[in-house]
């Protein structure tokens, strides 16, 4: 099993290596296109800033190379938020996998900005949540994508939005799954698997 | 629902986990990657490393242990101690940190806040603030609390807000060690003064201090370190406790 993570200027892809590593796969880390094309599985990481990170993908031509991969592609974060169309975050145009637009939480009375810790999943459809031993997973994000037809599960944080989508072979969540115990640890083995 | 966070602090010098009482009388812990995932397995939210050492050697050493540490975590965890620039944050998030706190230097030269920001994003920095009441106003210390500042606590946990920060770590040095319940009026007040989460440090010694400080305080996550590390109340035992109070806990 080929698992390529895709190198660009990502915060924290070790902890999604150290992730893989915990169930025994050595993942590659790679900007290369034609390892990343023959990769049975490619994941996505992302935290930072959507403009910044979309120009950096731009330079490395990632950008085209991201949307025309077949395989199953994972996501994660500021990963899913880039797989949309637009982020209101510094007005970005993103890849446009998912026909959404990223919004910007507005902090209530009781709710802070970023949403930050852990939230339950609910409405969960689709393969990639089979089998979760219980619903916690760990969110930080001050950006989210509304419900929409690909969302596959759902989280509630001042309104409810998309924790997961899937659309044919691109799979995302705006949870980090490497970071979500147990549970993450089962989604990211049920992504492996597909 | 967003569940309040347990977050235990494994305060790190030369490879080991110390704890003081008001941030002096330092004693040994425990080994940190045992306790770390001591702590994961038991369900702690998060977990906090503070690096106290202050020498070369020490700092390699600790990397070397932020590494250990990721590999076996499977939950979100910060660490500290000793960040003064953006180069010194690229090699903690290779070794596997999630986020990085910053405190003295923060103070120091507060645009340093704006450039880790810039760098690593919002999500990624949390700014430590300890504090003492003195005359009637909160005063910020640095130096692991040795060194009081010009600075107001709420003025300067504004600024951290505005330049950026994704969450503040406020420890009252008054609490800390103490056991004595948390810092509940100064919590509450920066709680609704500011939209970023806020977690609680300092003085919790009883169940009763977390229950407190969530319902009173309206903080989203609490910290403590020696507590958890001397068995002295559970992270199991805790929750359940939480849960039967109903506060959302995981």
């Amino acid at each position: 099993m080929r698992i390529a993570i895709i190198k660009y200027n990502a915060g924290n892809t070790q902890s999604v290596i150290f992730a893989l590593n915990r169930l025994g796969i050595e993942p590659l880390l790679t900007r290369d296109f034609e390892e990343i094309q023959k990769a049975d599985k490619v994941i996505f990481p992302g935290v930072g800033e959507a403009s910044s990170t979309m120009k950096h993908l731009k330079e490395l031509k990632l950008d085209q190379l991201i949307p025309s991969l077949k395989q199953p592609v994972l996501g994660i974060c500021l990963g899913q938020q880039l797989m949309c169309k637009h982020s209101e975050e510094n007005d970005t145009k993103c890849l446009g996998i998912f026909d959404q637009e990223v919004k910007k939480f507005i902090p209530s009375d009781h709710e802070k900005v970023p949403h930050m810790g852990w939230n339950d999943l609910v409405d969960k459809r689709g393969s990639l949540m089979d089998n979760l031993p219980n619903d916690d997973v760990y969110f930080v994000h001050s950006y989210y994508v509304p419900l929409n037809n690909y969302t596959c599960a759902t989280a509630e944080y001042i309104i409810p939005f998309s924790a997961a989508m899937h659309r044919d072979n691109f799979y995302a969540v705006q949870f980090h799954p490497e970071k979500s115990g147990l549970q993450g640890q089962q989604m990211i083995k049920n992504f492996i698997e597909l | 629902m967003l569940k309040k966070r347990i977050i235990p602090c494994l305060d790190i010098k030369n490879g080991r986990t110390v704890k003081g009482v008001n941030f002096v009388n330092i004693r040994d812990a425990g080994d940190p990657v045992e306790l770390g995932e001591l702590y994961a397995q038991q369900g702690a939210d998060e977990l906090v490393f503070l690096d106290i050492t202050a020498t070369n050697e020490g700092r390699k050493t600790f990397i070397e242990l932020v590494t250990d540490i990721a590999r076996h975590l499977n939950i979100p965890f910060t660490v500290g101690g000793g960040i003064s620039s953006v180069d010194d944050v690229a090699p903690l998030l290779q070794a596997g940190a999630d986020k990085v706190s910053v405190n003295s230097s923060a103070v120091r030269r507060p645009g340093l806040i704006n450039e880790l920001v810039n760098a690593f994003g919002t999500q990624c920095i949390v700014v430590a603030i300890d504090a003492r009441h003195m005359e009637s106003q909160w005063i910020v210390h640095t130096h692991g609390g040795s060194k009081p500042t010009d600075k107001e606590l709420f003025s300067w946990a504004q600024g951290v807000e505005e330049r950026g920060a994704g969450e503040i770590l406020f420890t009252s040095m008054d609490h800390d060690g103490t056991k004595g319940g948390f810092a509940i009026e100064a919590l509450k007040r920066m709680s609704d003064e500011l939209t970023i989460p806020i977690i609680a440090s300092g003085g919790a010694g009883e169940m009763e201090h977390f229950e407190e400080v969530f319902t009173q305080s309206g903080v989203d996550a609490a910290l403590a370190a020696s507590i958890f590390h001397f068995k002295e109340i559970g992270i199991p035992d805790l929750k359940q406790y939480l849960n039967d109070k109903n506060i959302a806990v995981r």
